[in-house]
């Protein structure tokens, strides 16, 4: 890995020299939508040749603040300079005419059309008869893509290429329009790594052009390789801005997630007991080698009964990969996951079921409820065939499991058969959790359970939690709030870019140690306190 | 100034789409009968009511599977073409008498709706274009099997068409049969609570571990069998076997009727009463139309209206 210090030279901003050019200015950007501000007066600069890292968490508002940047969103306030001239994009084809180029994550190209077309799509060269002059326009395009590593016949349809060299296909367009800034979402997201190689060669081509990048990535070894400054955004604010050379990675990961360093102690404000009696015996849940192109390399991680494990890293680190590899959501490639000792099918959700897994998803919404059903139709929804006989649906069974769950959870509806959509999101979740009690599982896969939910409720999915491991269950917690995590879990194992990087167990579960871990990513953090945390930044 | 005005009339224009989305049909129903007994001579007879029925049943068997079919926020096009195929199946098969003729008809559409099935579920075709296939190939088939009418004569078959038990033509008693046969299964057994699930939600449904694909199999299957039952009812009717004009443009008849009956096309609700309403609605509505001498041509506009207006009420409630 490259180390900050050694860098390349480069135009940024380095001392001594004048400044390069000012290309962009965001000033207090602000943009809100209903319920939420997911951006409050962001600032942000950017001078010809920098590349800087954008980087926060869930709902932190990158998303906006790239779409308010390209013409998708207009901000409610502040202002956006370009070139020192104020502008006002009212469409991205505006912004893109402006100068600014994005590439998001998923390729937008056309897959049928040829990759010449699609480098040039729009900006054709021409004949004397005004007709497309495709002996030159594949040449051209041969030529623009070998710069970018792409060895491909340019004749042939889109889809023909890897999605890596989709991607620079789109990266090349994006530059050829002529672009001054170029924002690029998560870039290296699916690609190889000889393929991320090929990207950070062109990003430092684009440097030495003059052209300043927007980088949007959770992988903090892809920042510190490329990046000259970094913009951390956390629930919609600016809360870091500088050079990245100087911040180390514990710095940058604690502003992410909002924690002071050094915060040790524990603070006690969530509704978890502490740790739960020592987990003996055998694992109820034992995952290995769980492996998923692109998104998880190898995990293993096991769970004993009465167990909280918390699963730490930051946004795309693997952790709901995990869960839904385990619970039979997402097929692995290879990996083997036992309940009890038995192994199961993986890629089934029903065979997970069956052998006691149950999964709450992060995306309740879309993922969880049913929402055109009532409250009682979604508790017994998993457990129908248990309440029925012969594919008859027995009601005064389903009535007293519905009735024990919703007085055990205190789900606040108006009656049984209230539509489940109309709920608040916390009692959305209780149905949810109902659902899986209902089915009687030996592990509970906890996804940001408390997201998004009202302080009240969040206490009491806390305390239901430990009620659960308590009774028993083996709980694996997914969450993004620290706190929750440290406080909630017997033990924590950390991931990152879909590895396990880490296992914290007994005393060092604590904040400190799990932001270093998270941002050190290598060794485990070591007993007492004295975790590779020094030289996380110069790794 | 305009948000304070606009406010609270939102909701209540929401509130009348809702109701119109629910009750609209049975309104719709109500003031035909009313019309009619207004205005034509002889509506209200028995004989009348009974030819409307009789006439009514096929469109309201084949509607029934439809709603199944729309319920899972799918579609099922191929209904026509099975009743066709039914058509000459039976007309083939009869020299082994009614039950066997019925049983290899039966095959046959259950052939029909697997495959339509295995393509959405399996394969994951989308419903439309899937059943669109079995449409066409499957009209083609039954054209293959009998290429032209061909009159039945089989005494079982006149009585299925045109006998009654104690007045009431069996036509009608099979249909209103299956229609409380499907009402039950919607309502009180485990696939018709999992039907629901997977037209509301289907990612939610398929992670809370619901059996997703055979429900959609086994929906598509009912689709089919219930089209075919149609199919020879109608054949016992003509006495005859029309493989190439009988169940043309059925479908969209059966989509018209459980629309305008209040199931939405997004999915996750299936209303059989009104369903059956919406049937009896169009039936009314050509009938009233022909019977006050107007070209059919006046029908069908008069059916686009009740489409639109019921596609109005359904507007903006699909997604939330």
């Amino acid at each position: 890995m490259a180390a900050p210090p050694a860098r390349e030279p480069c135009p940024a901003p380095s001392a001594g020299d004048t400044p390069p050019a000012e290309v962009l200015a965001l000033r207090g950007l602000t943009r809100t939508f209903p319920g939420v501000r997911a951006l409050d007066g962001v600032s942000l600069s950017l001078r010809a040749g920098e590349v800087r890292a954008l980087v926060g968490e869930n709902g932190a508002g990158k998303s906006t603040l790239i779409k308010v940047l390209t013409g998708v969103y207009r901000p409610d306030a502040g202002s956006i300079e370009l070139h020192g001239e104020p502008v006002r994009f009212g469409t991205p084809l505006e912004a893109q005419h402006a100068g600014i180029s994005t590439i998001y994550q998923e390729v937008n190209l056309i897959p049928l059309m040829s990759v010449a077309r699609n480098l040039f799509l729009g900006r054709e060269p021409r004949n004397r008869l005004g007709l497309i002059d495709f002996g030159r326009m594949h040449r051209e395009a041969a030529g623009t893509l070998s710069g970018y590593g792409v060895r491909a016949d340019v004749r042939r349809p889109l889809r023909s290429l890897g999605v890596g060299a989709q991607q620079m296909v789109a990266l090349a367009r994006a530059v050829s329009v002529d672009a001054r800034v170029v924002v690029m979402d998560e870039p290296t997201s699916s690609l190889e790594p000889r393929e991320v190689e090929t990207l950070f060669g062109v990003v430092r081509g684009l440097r030495e052009r003059g052209i300043a990048v927007v980088y949007v990535s959770h992988r903090l070894d892809e920042l510190y390789e490329l990046c000259d400054t970094v913009t951390v955004l956390r629930d919609g604010r600016l809360v870091h801005d500088g050079p990245l050379a100087g911040l180390d990675r514990l710095s940058l990961v604690a502003a992410m997630l909002g924690r002071e360093l050094g915060e040790v102690r524990r603070k006690g404000t969530t509704e978890f007991s502490g740790s739960h009696q020592a987990a003996e015996g055998e694992p109820v849940l034992k995952a290995e080698d769980l492996t998923v192109p692109h998104k998880l390399h190898g995990v293993s991680l096991s769970i004993r009964p009465g167990e909280v494990v918390g699963l730490g890293g930051l946004l795309g680190s693997g952790r709901t990969e995990t869960a839904k590899a385990v619970a039979g959501a997402l097929a692995p490639g290879s990996g083997t996951v036992a309940v009890a000792g038995v192994p199961l099918r993986t890629g089934s959700t029903p065979a997970a079921i069956r052998a006691g897994i149950s999964l709450l998803p992060e995306d309740r919404k879309s993922e969880g409820i049913v929402p055109g059903l009532s409250v009682r139709e979604n508790i017994a929804l998993a457990a129908l065939p248990r309440l029925s006989r012969l594919g008859l649906v027995s009601e005064a069974r389903i009535d007293s499991v519905v009735e024990t769950f919703m007085r055990r959870l205190r789900i606040k509806a108006s009656d049984p058969h209230q539509k489940v959509g109309e709920l608040s999101g916390g009692n959305q979740q209780k149905v949810l959790l109902a659902r899986w009690l209902a089915m009687n599982p030996k592990v509970l896969l906890l996804d940001e359970p408390t997201r998004g939910i009202d302080v009240g409720a969040k206490a009491e999915v806390q305390k239901l939690v430990d009620e659960l491991a308590e009774d028993g269950l083996g709980v694996l917690l997914i969450s993004s709030d620290l706190e929750e995590l440290i406080e909630g879990s017997d033990r924590v194992v950390v991931l990152k870019d879909g590895a396990v990087v880490g296992e914290l167990t007994g005393d060092e579960v604590t904040e400190d140690l799990l932001m270093r871990t998270i941002a050190g990513g290598a060794e485990p953090a070591l007993p007492g306190g004295t975790a590779p945390g020094g030289e996380v930044a110069g790794r | 100034m305009t948000g304070i005005a606009v406010r609270p009339a939102a909701p209540d224009r929401a509130r009348i789409g809702h109701w119109l989305q629910r009750y609209g049909v049975y309104a719709g129903v109500g003031l035909l009968l009313v019309v009619n007994t207004a205005l034509t001579p002889h509506f209200l007879s028995v004989e009348n009511f009974r030819t409307q029925a009789v006439q009514v049943a096929p469109v309201l068997i084949v509607a029934l599977g439809m709603a199944l079919a729309i319920g899972t926020e799918g579609v099922d096009l191929s209904v026509g073409a099975v009743m066709a195929l039914s058509a000459s199946v039976t007309a083939l098969y009869l020299g082994y008498g009614l039950p066997g003729a019925l049983l290899v008809v039966a095959l046959f559409a259950a052939a029909v709706g697997l495959a339509n099935g295995a393509l959405v579920a399996l394969v994951g075709v989308q419903p439309i274009v899937a059943t669109l296939a079995l449409m066409v190939g499957g009209r083609g088939l039954a054209q293959v099997l009998l290429p032209q009418l061909e009159d039945i004569r089989n005494p079982a078959m006149a009585s299925l068409g045109s006998g009654d038990l104690l007045g009431v033509p069996y036509l009608i008693l099979i249909a209103a049969g299956l229609v409380l046969l499907v009402a039950f299964a919607v309502r009180r057994t485990t696939f018709g609570r999992q039907l629901l699930a997977i037209g509301d939600n289907r990612t939610a449904a398929q992670l809370a571990g619901l059996p997703v694909k055979r429900v959609l199999m086994v929906v598509y299957v009912c689709s089919a069998l219930l089209a075919a039952v149609a199919g020879v009812l109608a054949t016992a009717r003509l006495q005859a076997s029309d493989p190439t004009s009988l169940g043309n443009l059925m479908e969209l008849s059966a989509i018209t009727a459980v629309v305008v009956g209040g199931t939405p096309l997004s999915g996750g609700q299936v209303r059989i009463a009104g369903t059956v309403a919406g049937a009896v609605l169009i039936q009314l509505l050509t009938a009233t139309l022909i019977k006050h001498d107007l070209p059919p041509s006046w029908t069908q506009m008069a059916q686009a209206a009740v489409i639109v207006l019921a596609v109005y009420a359904a507007r903006g409630r699909g997604r939330r």
